[in-house]
């Protein structure tokens, strides 16, 4: 216990800080994720459809998410808006901006992804039994690329918590500043305090994610 | 195949000039800042400091700010009556802070540089820095020029020490490590006569492992720590540079390094480190 410096984790409020830290983390990937999901389906369900200029718009959208590194667009979000339009974006809604920016395009590819790899003769067959464009959705074609969309959001989301590390660069202090704030504090008294701690992230981490991990399992499971 | 060659060009085209839109917009006019009337009236000035830079400016286990850029921020925020709300920054977004009128000070161990000087507006310095090398005991290095020819000095790669040395001693082998572990242990293994970093690491080294010294506790081109300020916010500057005079005719630096910094510096470098008053000791008068 001493040598792993996990002591300091008991220092004044430090645990507390520590869940805190988490909590912001937490926080500001739940709300990106919520809204991302509401607008990926509706991007994804539009990069579906026969618009061209739709399709190239996204297609752009797209390749500036993926080409363009999140800290960059961190910075762009919290400081060029400053810069460029005289707005004063609080470091938290800028990091929520650019996390479903972000998931929105990821996201949109994903249900597009889904969608397409119904097969052409589901929708066929469902409208050959009378169904309306609704009801083929609703009924057959929605179930199942939910089904398929699951593991793949999934995945995107926990990788949306781990990336929330990078707020700390415009100011906001989340689970990862606040280890490296600890260790910093206690260099003199307690070295070895790093590995501890950051084992100790990388605890809570997985605390977080793994029982996402397994809702999805169990969701997959039930709807297949 | 044709037409989608085409049709990738013209997508990366519309993405580059979206990029460049954004990068010409973003240099595009002076930042916004707040006045020191403005700042008194807000009854709130916003200090940027480091939160995991100790003994500089740390959070201590309370989740207070603590540290030597901290003890002078609290005494700004007492002597313009307002209070002071800590941002916690890092080094590579010091100057974007400022630039956006995000903080009104940066008070983040911010060294006084000429590239600097031209995106923002440094007030009078409160710390010296300079190099310094630490070697054992019992073969004190107190001059570059002990250095005999086969001798090596142990430097950490990328420093302002390799730099420097490079520049100015290129005679001298250099035995260059990347991790200040490795260098740590090189010199402790006599792998090298002695080791050149920055004098407060030297210094706090020689503290904490004895039968080392630190035989050239300043060299190289001193530099000083000083606060900073959006380019043009000169109500702030002269007020800072005024309180900076004030606080020098009460020692205030010298109190803050025996509150802050004794621990890990100790007590025969105050005066090497310390800069009292805005006057480094270059420009002091002579005799002092």
């Amino acid at each position: 216990m001493q040598s792993l410096g996990l002591d300091v984790l008991f220092k004044g409020k430090n645990f507390v800080r520590l869940l805190g830290g988490l909590w912001v983390a937490v926080r500001i990937s739940l709300i990106s994720v919520a809204i991302s999901i509401v607008l990926g389906l509706v991007m994804g369900v539009l990069m579906t459809g026969k618009s061209r200029v739709l399709k190239a718009v996204f297609r752009v959208y797209l390749e500036i998410v993926r080409i363009m590194p999140q800290i960059v667009l961190l910075f762009v979000v919290y400081f060029g808006t400053t810069r460029v339009f005289g707005w004063d974006l609080s470091s938290e809604a800028s990091a929520i901006i650019v996390f479903s920016f972000w998931g929105t395009a990821e996201m949109g590819d994903l249900v597009r992804g889904a969608l397409i790899s119904i097969p052409r003769i589901q929708y066929e067959s469902a409208e050959a039994l009378g169904l309306t464009t609704g009801q083929v959705y609703r009924y057959v074609i929605l179930p199942q690329t939910v089904r398929r969309l699951i593991p793949l959001s999934i995945n995107l989301i926990t990788r949306m918590i781990k990336t929330t590390s990078l707020v700390m660069m415009i100011g906001m202090v989340e689970v990862l500043k606040v280890a490296q704030q600890i260790i910093e504090a206690n260099r003199k008294t307690s070295p070895n305090a790093a590995f501890g701690l950051f084992a100790v992230v990388m605890l809570l981490y997985f605390a977080i994610c793994w029982p996402i991990s397994r809702l999805a399992g169990y969701l997959e499971k039930r709807w297949a | 195949m044709k037409k989608a060659i085409f049709r990738r060009v013209i997508t990366a085209a519309i993405i580059f000039a979206f990029a460049f839109s954004f990068s010409s917009f973003a240099y595009a006019d002076e930042g916004d800042f707040r006045t020191l009337d403005e700042i008194k009236a807000s009854g709130v000035i916003n200090i940027g400091v480091f939160s995991d830079k100790s003994p500089f400016g740390y959070v201590d286990e309370n989740g207070d700010y603590q540290g030597y850029d901290v003890y002078f921020a609290n005494r700004i925020g007492e002597d313009l009556g307002v209070e002071v709300n800590f941002v916690s920054t890092e080094a590579a977004s010091r100057i974007e802070y400022l630039q956006t009128g995000k903080v009104d000070i940066i008070l983040a161990n911010f060294t006084v540089t000429e590239e600097r000087a031209e995106e923002v507006d440094f007030a009078l310095p409160y710390m010296n820095v300079a190099l310094g090398v630490v070697s054992p005991e019992d073969a004190v290095i107190e001059s570059l020029d002990d250095i005999g020819e086969d001798d090596q000095v142990i430097v950490i790669s990328g420093t302002t020490a390799e730099t420097y040395l490079v520049e100015n001693y290129p005679d001298i082998k250099l035995q260059k490590y990347d991790a200040y572990a490795e260098a740590k242990t090189a010199l402790e293994n006599g792998n090298g006569v002695a080791w050149a970093n920055d004098n407060t690491e030297v210094i706090a080294f020689a503290i904490e492992n004895p039968g080392f010294v630190v035989g050239i506790p300043s060299l190289g081109s001193a530099d000083t720590i000083a606060p900073a300020v959006t380019k043009g916010n000169t109500t702030l500057l002269d007020w800072l540079n005024d309180e900076i005079g004030a606080l020098g005719e009460e020692e205030f630096f010298h109190a803050d390094y025996e509150a802050t910094l004794l621990d890990v510096y100790g007590a025969d470098y105050e005066d090497t480190l310390v800069v009292e008053g805005g006057v480094t000791a270059a420009e002091a008068p002579a005799g002092e």
